[in-house]
């Protein structure tokens, strides 16, 4: 037997007495001989040292050694030793969610000490405890402002992730809400054509800071014309940008969302991830997801529980908010960990260092002969530049040089195949943005 | 469980009080006990048009989110801003201070598709058992 | 206990983040600056440990209690899986580098534990693909029924209704409405399982799909589930299986051989990812292959040379619904899981978390209300409505659980079962820790006789007593950085 088994042979037997039955079996009688499985071809068992040995030999086949340059919306931060040493605590990782707030004070509080991080670093009201990842929060951003507004046509502006619109594109294909995408001109958002869109039928506008080439912007003009149309704003984040950018909560912005995988998450190839939101207070019953209170026990002292329950779906069924159950409590922890050991001033330095080191690249680059690195707006720790080749095939030779040399924009923008969207984290050191450098410029004129 | 003898009464545990053609609507003893301590109330707009047993108003507690419809058509002129700041008044005084709203109403046949007092008794009286 | 922003201390930290290497500072025009700083705590990185030691300690766990909670399958998580989660060559594994080169060389080993997940789940389930990529149990019933909605769509079927049953988990309607779906409920019948004749009523041609546990959320096998199958099939309705309660049926039957369409699997339930605290989960969909071509993109297949790639060429696809391959470090150890236990393990699974429900089922019969008394699968509910004439709830019975050291079962769902105790012990956990278990609440059966005053003041033991709900709900706390009401 597997060492997660309890059971002896002989409890096996006294239960079997106690239950009145003579084999295990018998306990299976409902389902019938005809239901019994046509194959269960599945492997042995192996043990803890041979499956180790299977994983290291699969994992070895990723090509980990990769320097990356490549970000798109998912970067390589450090990630402090004190994080992985807390939020390996089984106290946190193999507890459930807190129907039971007397024994789940550990994972509340630490929720609610979350939402009120998210609050501080976006400079809003309110936050949820965490839904699945920033793509799926956008969504969800989304349906929120269709719900407050009782109005059905959204504006997204191109600079938001292509992935991001994909994922909302498949939610409503079978709803009645209409997406007009508006272009990027000069890496900004085009508010000529946003403002085109703003009518008393318009929901929201959907914008992204940074954008996904990298711009950075301040939309409190596009805020301000939208609150006059009663469209709501909603602006997907890089949280650690925030440690220097003009943060939504100042623009005016309605609804901000955003992936959390920076805040001392790993890359993971994909997740788990952390989708934040956070909204003014006058939308928080509108808001899906979890929310995790203050208040008092018997005795006076300060507790935390799941409150504003009534929104969701254990007890509205077909009416809830959103059918999110299980969210990403601990990714969310582990943010909340990641913010508390960098703290102010912390998170402000990292976010320079990174701009630092993005924008010495950027010099670097653009010494490079047919390397045309745009300046038309300010850019934070990703921005693009226009090759004189095929970006898809220059990120090809870059890998024998050991690089993932960044994302060709034109796998999601038909007509950019020369641009390159490329990433620089604290991470990076001069050493490999000078090699980085060099060898693009081999890549490109050898 | 209260109930007000002049009053009528819908089987989701409504009141209505008329006066001529104007109404006073709010959620009798009984519903107030079966929700628990409410904490939220989204009140109709005021000029806002209701229909017969139709959901014109939520309220919510702790554990339970519930549609409250109205008795019968017609026009909100007046609604109790005070329950936005303080829902408990639905629990203390679900008769008095915790009434809802005030509608004008445009079908007084409705009436008859409500109950009195004494049916409301004979109603709750079935669904204890 | 203090937050830990009320532990800042101005230019305290916890990290030191690194000096530069490249020469000269890079400035943002000040239009595009934060104007004042966040008000993050700062802390020492040992004031950080502390704080999050302690309020660890403030939690229970399957790590420290036994956590018999009924349809969230709290068996122990294996250590070697968090082993497994961990190494770097997937840890570090950015998920953008499949697009840099198109063939996916770079990623073989992360694609290939995909691709053997979806074969272990289609051997486990008998459907015919799987796609990891739904975020969550509740993620997975949403593609499920688009796919459902896309099948219907692409046949050219006038669908309107999504059947559930009365017992059923709230995301089931839930996920059904936000596709569009309008939701019949139909009831559970004197022995607990499905009225089939009232469903048979419902089940017009304008049905899309009927949407079940097996076994259901009572803990029973419906032993008619084929005759309902078949009848759904008649009106071109597609059966949707909710794969919560899989623990009680790997190696004994498979939803898809029942006749079911579409599944999903909660991987941190059956195979064992932690929760987390509520999350992350993982909700692989599985569909027969009439359904293949509307599976969400990417998906991984395998080429001619034996190896792996990922495809987005389906034209009918329902497109994207994550932004990527599912929550690979929460597959990787459901994998790791699945290799250990192999199938020898997943028999046993089945057979040890049956045989320790029946147990207690019988164990506690004479004390408590069974209201459908027959085999049970992986989990049995008990009414507490005796108890509760004596004034103490199904809550009160759960508080003093508490008191003991024993996480309480789910209390008051399934919603059919007046006052409900929703036990599942779980393969896991031994005799001893289920007699010790049962002892405790035969003690509380009796104390609800002699001394039922005693629950109002329970728990004792635990770091708060009882919290005010109703407060939390009237006066919203939930930043502390705000200090106007809400």
């Amino acid at each position: 037997m597997n060492p997660y088994i309890a059971n002896t042979n002989d409890d096996v037997q006294r239960m079997l007495e106690v239950i009145g039955i003579k084999s295990i079996d018998d306990l299976f009688a409902d389902i019938k001989p005809q239901h019994r499985p046509k194959s269960f071809d599945l492997p042995k068992s192996k043990s803890e040292f041979e499956v180790l040995q299977h994983l290291q030999r699969l994992a070895s086949k990723n090509a980990n050694h990769l320097i990356p340059f490549i970000g798109a919306g998912y970067y390589d931060h450090y990630i402090p030793a004190a994080v992985n040493a807390l939020i390996s605590r089984g106290e946190f990782y193999t507890a459930y969610t807190p129907y039971q707030p007397e024994c789940s004070q550990g994972t509340l509080q630490a929720l609610y000490e979350y939402q009120s991080a998210i609050c501080t670093l976006t400079n809003m009201e309110v936050a949820n405890a965490s839904l699945y990842d920033g793509g799926t929060a956008l969504y969800e951003a989304v349906m929120m402002a269709i719900r407050i507004t009782n109005r059905n046509k959204i504006i997204v502006d191109s600079g938001v992730n292509p992935i991001y619109r994909k994922i909302l594109r498949s939610y409503t294909a079978n709803l009645s809400i209409q997406f007009m995408e508006t272009p990027v001109v000069h890496g900004q958002g085009d508010r000529g054509q946003i403002e085109k869109f703003l009518n008393d039928q318009t929901a929201a506008v959907i914008l992204q800071n940074p954008n996904f080439f990298g711009a950075i912007d301040d939309h409190s003009d596009i805020v301000k014309k939208a609150h006059e149309r009663g469209i709501l704003v909603i602006e997907s984040v890089y949280p650690i940008a925030l440690g220097l950018l003009k943060t939504p909560g100042e623009m005016g912005v309605d609804i901000v969302t955003g992936e959390g995988q920076s805040l001392g998450l790993p890359l993971n190839f994909g997740g788990p991830y952390l989708g934040f939101m956070a909204t003014k207070k006058e939308f928080i019953r509108k808001m899906p997801g979890r929310i995790i209170g203050q208040t008092l026990d018997t005795q006076g002292r300060r507790c935390f529980v799941n409150t504003l329950q009534a929104r969701e779906q254990h007890i509205r069924r077909e009416k809830a908010t959103s059918n999110i159950c299980t969210n990403v409590s601990l990714c969310a922890v582990q943010a909340a960990m990641f913010m508390s050991l960098l703290g102010r001033q912390g998170l402000k330095q990292l976010a320079q260092l990174n701009l630092d080191k993005a924008e010495f690249t950027r010099q670097t680059l653009a010494k490079i002969k047919g390397v045309e690195v745009k300046r038309s707006s300010p850019t934070f720790n990703e921005f693009t530049v226009c090759l004189p080749k095929d970006a898809s095939e220059v990120v090809v030779a870059m890998i024998e040089y050991g690089f993932a040399a960044g994302f060709p924009a034109g796998r999601y923008f038909p007509g950019m195949e020369r641009y390159l969207i490329i990433a620089v984290t604290e991470k990076r050191t001069k050493e490999e943005i000078v090699r980085f450098a060099q060898n693009l410029e081999a890549v490109l004129w050898n | 469980m209260d109930v007000i003898e002049h009053y009528l009464y819908t089987k989701e545990h409504e009141w209505i009080s008329i006066e001529d053609t104007t109404a006073t609507v709010g959620i009798t003893d009984y519903a107030q006990v079966a929700l628990g301590d409410i904490t939220f109330i989204e009140l109709p707009e005021v000029d806002s048009e209701v229909e017969q047993f139709e959901q014109f108003v939520s309220i919510e507690s702790v554990k339970a989110a519930s549609d409250i419809f109205s008795p019968m058509s017609g026009r909100v002129i007046e609604i109790n801003k005070e329950l936005e700041s303080d829902p408990g008044l639905l629990n203390k005084s679900c008769y008095e201070k915790g009434w809802i709203a005030k509608i004008v109403l445009t079908d007084m046949d409705e009436k008859s598709n409500l109950m009195t007092a004494e049916e409301y008794n004979k109603f709750l009286e079935g669904l204890e058992t | 206990m203090e937050l830990i922003f009320e532990k800042s201390v101005p230019n305290r930290r916890g990290f030191q983040v690194p000096e530069s290497d490249v020469p000269g500072k890079a400035q943002i025009p000040d239009k595009y600056k934060r104007s004042a700083d966040s008000q993050l705590p700062e802390i020492t990185e040992l004031d950080c440990i502390r704080h999050y030691t302690h309020l660890s300690q403030r939690n229970f766990s399957i790590d420290t209690n036994f956590y018999p909670l009924g349809s969230c399958t709290m068996k122990y998580n294996p250590k070697f899986t968090e082993v497994a989660a961990r190494l770097p060559g997937f840890a570090n594994l950015h998920p953008l580098l499949p697009q840099l080169q198109l063939e996916g060389g770079l990623t073989q080993g992360a694609l290939q534990v995909l691709y053997d997940m979806d074969q272990f789940l289609c051997a486990m389930t008998g459907m015919d693909h799987f796609t990891m990529q739904p975020l969550a149990g509740a993620h997975g019933e949403l593609t499920g029924v688009m796919m459902i909605a896309a099948y219907h769509k692409a046949k050219g079927n006038k669908k309107k209704y999504m059947i559930v049953p009365d017992s059923a988990h709230g995301t089931n309607p839930a996920s059904a409405a936000i596709a569009g779906y309008e939701i019949i409920s139909i009831p559970t019948n004197k022995d607990g399982v499905w009225d089939l004749p009232k469903l048979k009523e419902k089940l017009t041609p304008e049905v899309a799909a009927v949407m079940l546990t097996c076994p259901d959320t009572l803990g029973i096998f419906n032993p008619e589930i084929d005759k309902i199958t078949k009848i759904v099939h008649q009106v071109d309705g597609l059966m949707y299986y909710d794969g919560a309660n899989l623990n009680a049926i790997l190696g004994r039957c498979r939803p898809g051989d029942l006749g079911f369409d579409v599944m999903h699997v909660n991987l941190h339930k059956t195979f064992t990812t932690p929760h987390g605290g509520g999350g992350p989960g993982a909700g692989p969909v599985g569909v027969k292959k009439e359904l293949a071509k509307f599976l969400p993109v990417s998906r991984v297949v395998k080429r001619q040379d034996g190896t792996l790639t990922l495809d987005y060429d389906y034209p009918d696809s329902i497109g994207y619904i994550a932004s990527f391959y599912g929550n690979f470090a929460l597959i990787l150890r459901a994998y790791a899981y699945i290799l250990m236990i192999g199938k020898e393990g997943l028999l046993e699974t089945s057979n040890h978390a049956v045989l320790n429900a029946n147990y207690i089922k019988e164990r506690l019969k004479k004390y408590y209300v069974l209201p459908y008394d027959r085999i049970c699968m992986h989990e049995c509910v008990f009414s507490a409505s005796k108890q509760t004439e004596r004034g103490v709830h199904a809550i009160d019975i759960a508080k003093y659980l508490i008191d003991q050291g024993i996480h309480p079962p789910t209390v008051y769902f399934p919603l059919v079962v007046k006052e409900a105790v929703m036990i599942e012990p779980t393969e896991t956990e031994s005799k001893k820790t289920l007699d010790k278990f049962i002892d405790v609440m035969i003690e509380i059966d009796e104390l609800s006789q002699k001394t039922p005053q005693i629950f109002k003041d329970l728990p004792k033991t635990t770091p708060i007593t009882r919290p005010d709900e109703v407060k939390a709900a009237r006066d919203l706390d939930t930043n502390y950085f705000l200090k106007t009401k809400i």
